[in-house]
């Protein structure tokens, strides 16, 4: 973890940022559905790892995957580009 | 060894980025701008010059290819007109704001519409709030030698800006002049390599620019605004140290002209204040009491050399190759704002004249002088600003 300066003297003269997870948030937050994937429906084709356009979903161990709630908003695309139905979207906080 | 060559003001500033080993360079070509970038592709492609030539489809991506390109570490070179750089808008402020030296010729052209390829200060002087350095030139030789002086500049850590080296569309850059190119060792001992403080590096993987709050934010702009009063304390610095070296001096932020015992300084931009020496000369003969003051450095403006300039003189007359629509030429704004608050200011009279390339002579330029002088008997300025040459 990086201090932040106490001062103008300690501050860099442009900001800098190294990868960090959620600097500024978890956007996931901001998500209305959440998609819920049923791993014995799912055969590992990765059609929702090739569409979710936020990169939200990973090749976990032998490629099922897996959905990265931190940043996942909710959008839905994995839930209709699955052709076996294995992803479904369900309100959250109900 | 030097050697001196006749050329445009556009090739000129090829070789200028030649000679300052800019080692990329990305551009987008528009008149009258084209033959910098043709000259610099002219040099790669031979083996002159070894630098990236990256071709880009607008100048926004131009910009943005020179902010990576600084970012990642390297000297980096541009050059654009008028609509290209308007175009460029955004990505002035992400370079200026993450604090790259990029130097970039910027080839004066009026904005359009309505459609026009000539020069005035509209292009460079719409940029003016963008944290960049604008240097303007009134020669060949000045255009080369203020390339390797913005570069000393922009690079040095207490300052970290980049900086624009404005010359007039046609009237320097379609036009021949004799230019003395500089020893190119010797141009290395001036400026070595640039060292930058950060560089984008995969293996330890940054980003910069990013979110701040409202707590950090104003901090960052202080910054840029410590760099410019840095920059406009270094800039006759290195004016001083170039012309000891290579024995050509511009007066660091202004060059004089006759203006040690004048009653009226005429204050210029660019060509029209080499025209003005002219005019200063016929009108010294009738004994008339007038100076030139050319202004090389737009951002930083030079105030406290403009309050030097003017201790002893009783007018000011600042002539504008644009105008700040529903106000006044920016040249004339700055200079009254530099004297607010100095006792006894002299009167300051604004003139907007050679839009859109139309031609300033000496004879308009005695006229502006003549006018100003007419006030300078009654004590009023009778017009708030005064079109040289408008149609009645």
């Amino acid at each position: 973890m990086i201090k932040a300066p106490k001062n103008l003297k300690d501050m860099p003269i442009t900001p800098l940022s190294r990868p960090t997870v959620a600097s500024t948030g978890i956007t996931g937050f901001w998500r209305t559905f959440r998609p819920i994937l049923e791993p014995a429906k799912c055969n590992r084709c990765l059609l929702c790892w090739v569409f979710c356009p936020e990169g939200c979903i990973k090749r976990g161990a032998e490629d099922m995957p897996e959905i990265d709630y931190d940043y996942c908003k909710g959008c839905g695309i994995c839930a209709n580009e699955c052709r076996l139905g294995a992803i479904k979207m369900e309100r959250e906080g109900l | 060894m030097s050697r001196t060559i006749i050329d445009t003001g556009n090739h000129i500033a090829g070789y200028a980025a030649k000679a300052a080993r800019a080692q990329v360079v990305a551009a987008y070509p528009i008149t009258p701008q084209s033959p910098v970038v043709e000259q610099i592709a002219e040099f790669v492609e031979r083996g002159e010059m070894d630098a990236e030539y990256i071709r880009v489809e607008s100048e926004h991506s131009a910009m943005t290819a020179c902010i990576g390109a600084a970012a990642a570490g390297a000297r980096t070179f541009t050059a654009t007109s008028a609509q290209g750089l308007a175009l460029m808008h955004e990505m002035l402020h992400w370079a200026s704001g993450a604090r790259l030296p990029i130097v970039m010729a910027v080839v004066n052209r009026a904005m359009a519409p309505p459609w026009t390829i000539w020069a005035d200060f509209s292009d460079s002087l719409s940029q003016r709030d963008t944290g960049w350095i604008q240097f303007y030139c009134a020669s060949n030789q000045e255009i080369f030698d203020t390339v390797l002086q913005a570069y000393k500049l922009c690079e040095d850590r207490q300052v970290l800006l980049p900086a624009m080296v404005c010359f007039e569309g046609f009237i320097l850059s379609h036009t021949s002049m004799p230019v003395k190119i500089l020893d190119q060792e010797a141009i290395d001992d001036f400026l070595p390599p640039y060292d930058p403080v950060w560089v984008l590096d995969v293996g330890n993987p940054f980003s910069h620019g990013n979110m701040v709050f409202p707590e950090w934010y104003m901090e960052f702009r202080y910054f840029i605004q410590e760099a410019m009063d840095n920059a406009e304390k270094m800039i006759p610095e290195i004016d001083k140290e170039y012309g000891r070296r290579f024995g050509f001096e511009y007066g660091g932020h202004i060059e004089r002209y006759r203006c040690e015992d004048a009653d009226l300084v005429l204050l210029s931009m660019g060509t029209i204040g080499s025209e003005a020496r002219i005019a200063v000369d016929n009108l010294r003969k009738q004994g008339v009491k007038v100076g030139s003051a050319r202004l090389r450095v737009f951002r930083p403006f030079p105030k406290e050399e403009i309050r030097r300039l003017v201790k002893d003189v009783q007018m000011v007359a600042a002539i504008d190759r644009q105008i700040s629509f529903g106000i006044e030429g920016p040249l004339f704004t700055e200079v009254k704002a530099s004297l607010y608050g100095e006792q006894d200011h002299p009167l300051a009279a604004g003139f907007i004249a050679g839009l859109g390339g139309r031609d300033v002579t000496f004879h308009d330029i005695e006229k502006i002088a003549m006018k100003s002088l007419e006030w300078l008997r009654t004590g009023k300025v009778e017009e708030d600003v005064t079109w040289v040459g408008l149609r009645a």
